[in-house]
């Protein structure tokens, strides 16, 4: 204990970092993600493939392969993203965008035929349906999934320890390789600040699943 | 394509459709030919930036170069995957089922395994394995792989579980089963396939995080691609990135295209054995599983 003790600041700093990222890339995700979903489910072709085409893209490459491409491979054409924080916050965002799409995708694909119809039949176009009807209840269904996909964007900021970033996980690297004999506390360390951000999250998650299950 | 959002369009609509469809079509096009004559200015497609995917220099062959991705590096890669793979998927269905026993005291140990291997990131545990343990590359990864893909496992399995109507295991006690025999026989092997799009889409999850050996110093796929690019020069980097990229959608989607496969098929003979497909669906997005599975993508 005495060794995350005397580390506590470089502790602190990652752990600022993580929270920075996750919370920078999870607004950006979000923002794109609900564009993309609305692409998704709109009726030109033309857009709901270009959607298409960038989820499952990004859903199948893997978020260090996204890092490698803005690290390593976009410079060799002229774009320098700037390097370290920006370059995360761009990578876990294009990829939390794709499953931010998929989760309110589906939930407005969970809301009832009759709502969609019964706003149809009074009327209401395309864009009052969706936007008065349809994707007010599908928040309500989205919000657990979304939170998933948050914890998920928290723990793949990890990712970013790879590519010049000491967040969380780069911290606590740099403590183990300091002391390798306690390396294990030193991870038990980052661990646990982990923990602190994701259980809490994901029973958060779990409450409000249940919650909106009951409603229905 | 119908939808309920909107109406089968009419003549007007139609039009309107077209035109929007068409404007948004240019918009695309306008934005790739952009990109592309960004590109060319940067002599992006002239040969000296390809021609190490045909006609390497250095008096290497393209044969060399391709070895070295396609069998070397995607070999390293699927064989940390398949080691980690069944690994996982034995440990979890031993968790399931520790976690669903009758001994409230006893499900305990299992929960907690479970929540902390779910709420940790892969890298750390590997960095665990690497760093606090003192094990190669190869070990490492596979053991990162292992432990979180376990917990995941063990919450599909768990969900697939619950979501058996209560009937099947009270018929199996009817009929004299013992508790080890009902799950055995009856219980798992309803809940395995309930879940199987679910666990084939976290076995993608789990090939994806393998890239992570990148981190720790497994030398995979993407190790292969920055290895050819010192070798060869970093201008090499586009090509390569596009042999390598293309090689893992290739893997990946066709894992993730089994995954939809099994679903229809699995919701096609859920219908028919009277299991409410509602109640599967339902089960496999508590999971955070199936095909859209979010919340366990790295």
């Amino acid at each position: 204990m005495d060794l995350i003790a005397d580390n506590l600041p470089a502790y602190l700093n990652g752990f600022r970092l993580t929270l920075q990222l996750t919370l920078l890339a999870g607004a950006l995700a979000l923002v794109v993600g609900t564009v993309l979903a609305a692409l998704r489910v709109s009726p030109l072709p033309t857009l709901r493939g270009a959607a298409v085409a960038w989820v499952e893209l990004l859903r199948n490459t893997p978020l260090t392969l996204v890092f490698f491409f803005l690290v390593f491979v976009a410079p060799q054409f002229g774009i320098l993203p700037p390097l370290g924080f920006w370059t995360a916050v761009i990578a876990l965002s294009a990829y939390t965008s794709a499953f931010v799409c998929e989760a309110v995708r589906s939930g407005i694909n969970g809301v009832p035929v009759g709502q969609a119809e019964a706003a149809r039949a009074i009327g209401l176009t395309f864009g009052q349906t969706l936007g008065l009807v349809v994707l007010p209840q599908a928040v309500r269904s989205v919000v657990p999934p979304l939170i998933n996909v948050l914890i998920a964007l928290a723990k793949n900021t990890s990712v970013a320890a790879g590519f010049a970033v000491v967040e969380l996980t780069a911290a606590g690297r740099r403590v183990a390789l300091a002391n390798p004999a306690e390396a294990i506390q030193a991870l038990a360390g980052v661990a646990v600040f982990y923990l602190v951000l994701t259980i809490p999250a994901g029973y958060l998650a779990g409450v409000l699943e249940r919650k909106v299950a009951f409603a229905r | 394509m119908s939808s309920v959002l909107y109406d089968q369009p009419g003549p007007r609509a139609r039009r309107r459709e077209r035109i929007g469809s068409v404007a948004g079509a240019l918009a695309l096009i306008v934005l790739l030919a952009l990109a592309y004559r960004y590109a060319e200015q940067r002599g992006l497609f002239g040969a000296d930036r390809w021609d190490v995917l045909y006609d390497p220099p250095k008096n290497q062959t393209a044969e060399d170069v391709w070895r070295s991705m396609v069998v070397v590096g995607l070999g390293a890669t699927l064989r940390a995957a398949v080691v980690a793979a069944p690994l996982a998927l034995v440990l979890g269905l031993v968790l399931a089922m520790w976690r669903t026993t009758r001994i409230g005291w006893l499900r305990a140990p299992a929960t907690v395994v479970i929540e902390l291997f779910r709420g940790l990131p892969v890298l750390l545990m590997m960095l665990f394995a690497l760093l606090g343990f003192g094990w190669d590359a190869f070990a490492a990864v596979v053991f990162g792989l292992t432990v979180y893909n376990m917990a995941i496992i063990a919450e599909i399995l768990r969900a697939g579980l619950a979501s058996l109507p209560r009937g099947q295991s009270e018929a199996a006690a009817a009929i004299g089963l013992s508790r080890w025999q009902t799950m055995r026989l009856v219980l798992l092997p309803q809940a395995v396939r309930t879940m199987l799009p679910s666990l084939v889409a976290q076995l993608v999850v789990l090939l994806k995080d393998s890239s992570l050996g990148f981190i720790v110093g497994y030398p995979e796929l993407l190790k292969a691609m920055q290895n050819n690019a010192q070798y060869f020069g970093n201008r090499y980097y586009v090509a390569l990135f596009v042999l390598g990229a293309g090689t893992y959608l290739v893997v990946n989607l066709s894992l993730t295209r089994l995954a939809v496969w099994l679903q229809g098929r699995s919701a096609r003979t859920a219908g028919r054995s009277g299991t409410d497909p509602a109640l599967t669906a339902a089960a496999a997005a508590t999971a955070g599983g199936g095909p859209g599975g979010t919340g366990s993508a790295v």
